[in-house]
């Protein structure tokens, strides 16, 4: 289908759209009375049943914890989908690794910058990846936090010490332990006799950081995984590029 | 609805055009990771602290960075195919 | 007026959805259609924001204020976060497709890719 023929279905079918969106959307609830009686329960209720003050995480982790489970498995496989689309294949001939342009480090100004900036980055995404369960942030923002980081070694030194971070096959593997152990953790109530993931650690004292039970392992699994996940598809799109082999057609 | 409130919502919307309406690709990696951060201020602004942590790493920094990969990628074949052009 | 001001995000939503929608159609290259994916796919964060807003509640997080204070609502924070990882993770799948694309065909522009074939 040409592109007249798309804008014409677009410019018919978009103001029959937005007739019936006007209409729904002056006839909800007025903007800023929220009246639904689930999200009030689990603000009154989180606190108290599970030690954990964050009541978002508690829901994404705990609540909610079976769709957050299909959304790491989701990553895992665009992962999968992302390294097989842009990964050489072994037999195809390439031309020899030379000349990766390695150009010269940038100034010094720049990297006595960049070196604390990785320093802190870092120390970052650890603390906000321990502390899911009593503040904002969680595994998965500390994951992305930790990955994004690691750009900044590309910055600030050359491309050896990147391809040393992120090539390895330990990476894959760290990555497969993080969503296998979240599934782990949720199989083991399974065992017991209790449903599917089910709070069974010892829950602690609310503000602490070893708190609310199984909150704090399955934020710090995710972490695990979501750093993992993004480091290997940032290196697969840098693949050509840092190790200077060209795939000839 | 307080004026600053709906002060970001506007600011949202045009944000959002701007990027649509940019042609070049690099420029409008720039705009995404504006509007990312736009969309991160009003998360924070309606009370929702964790989402806003998230679209700042994701929307702001991780987003544009992964498209700026890819255009790389796509330049460097184009260069290394015209090389290998030449030298036929 | 009033009215109409209490329902500016609900039509903020939906500017956002018919900008994204209007530049993935009339789209000149890859990548920018791609783009366009993801503001459309941010309008839907501002219509689920609106809907669980409530005016003067706190943010849910009970670590400085006593458990029993009126807050907007969680639930719906919970699947905007789903929400933003899934946006992340499309974007990363589209853009190795495009990368693919363009390596095996050469040209940028989604009209031209058809007429390249075989």
């Amino acid at each position: 289908m040409n592109e007249r023929l798309r804008l014409g279905i677009f410019l018919v079918a978009g103001p029959v759209f937005l007739g019936l969106y006007s209409y729904a959307a002056l006839n909800l609830p007025p903007w800023g009375q929220y009246r639904g009686p689930y999200g009030d329960l689990i603000a009154k209720l989180a606190v108290y049943e599970r030690h954990a003050t964050d009541t978002v995480n508690a829901i994404n982790y705990d609540y909610r914890g079976f769709d957050t489970l299909g959304e790491e498995f989701i990553l895992f496989t665009a992962v999968i989908g992302v390294t097989m689309l842009l990964r050489r294949q072994k037999d195809v001939p390439s031309s020899p690794a030379g000349k990766v342009a390695d150009r010269p480090p940038l100034s010094e100004s720049v990297r006595a910058v960049i070196s604390p900036a990785i320093l802190i980055t870092t120390i970052f995404g650890f603390y906000i990846g321990l502390h899911g369960q009593l503040t904002p942030g969680g595994g998965f923002q500390a994951g992305v936090i930790l990955a994004t980081g690691s750009v900044l070694v590309y910055l600030a030194a050359n491309t050896q010490a990147f391809k040393r971070i992120t090539s390895h096959v330990a990476v894959e593997v760290i990555e497969a332990i993080g969503a296998a152990s979240y599934a782990v953790i949720g199989i083991v109530p399974l065992l017991i006799g209790l449903p599917l993931l089910t709070n069974i650690l010892p829950l602690g004292t609310t503000g602490d950081v070893l708190s609310a039970g199984t909150i704090a392992l399955i934020s710090a699994c995710v972490g695990i995984e979501v750093t993992a996940a993004f480091l290997l598809v940032i290196y697969t799109y840098l693949e050509e590029i840092v190790t200077g082999e060209i795939p000839e057609e | 609805m307080t004026w600053c409130g709906a002060g970001i919502l506007l600011l949202i919307a045009i944000s959002g055009f701007a990027v649509v309406r940019t042609h070049d690709v690099t420029e409008q990696v720039i705009a995404l990771g504006f509007y990312g951060l736009v969309t991160a201020l009003m998360f924070f602004f309606f009370q929702a602290p964790d989402v806003a942590l998230s679209q700042i790493t994701v929307g702001a920094v991780a987003l544009p960075l992964m498209i700026m990969l890819a255009l790389s990628r796509m330049k460097f074949h184009k260069a290394t195919r015209q090389k290998e052009g030449e030298h036929e | 007026m009033p009215y109409i001001l209490h329902s500016l995000p609900y039509f903020v939503a939906a500017w956002l959805f018919f900008c994204g929608l209007y530049g993935l159609v009339t789209s000149r290259h890859l990548i920018h259609s791609v783009i366009c994916l993801a503001i459309l796919q941010s309008s839907t964060y501002v219509l689920l924001l609106a809907i669980g807003y409530r005016v003067g509640g706190a943010a849910p997080i009970f670590a400085d204020i006593p458990p029993g204070t009126v807050t907007v609502d969680p639930v719906v924070q919970a699947l905007m976060l789903t929400d933003v990882v899934v946006e992340a993770v499309v974007v990363a799948l589209l853009l190795a497709m495009v990368v693919k694309a363009y390596e095996k065909s050469g040209c940028v522009s989604p009209s031209d890719l058809r007429t390249m074939r075989g």
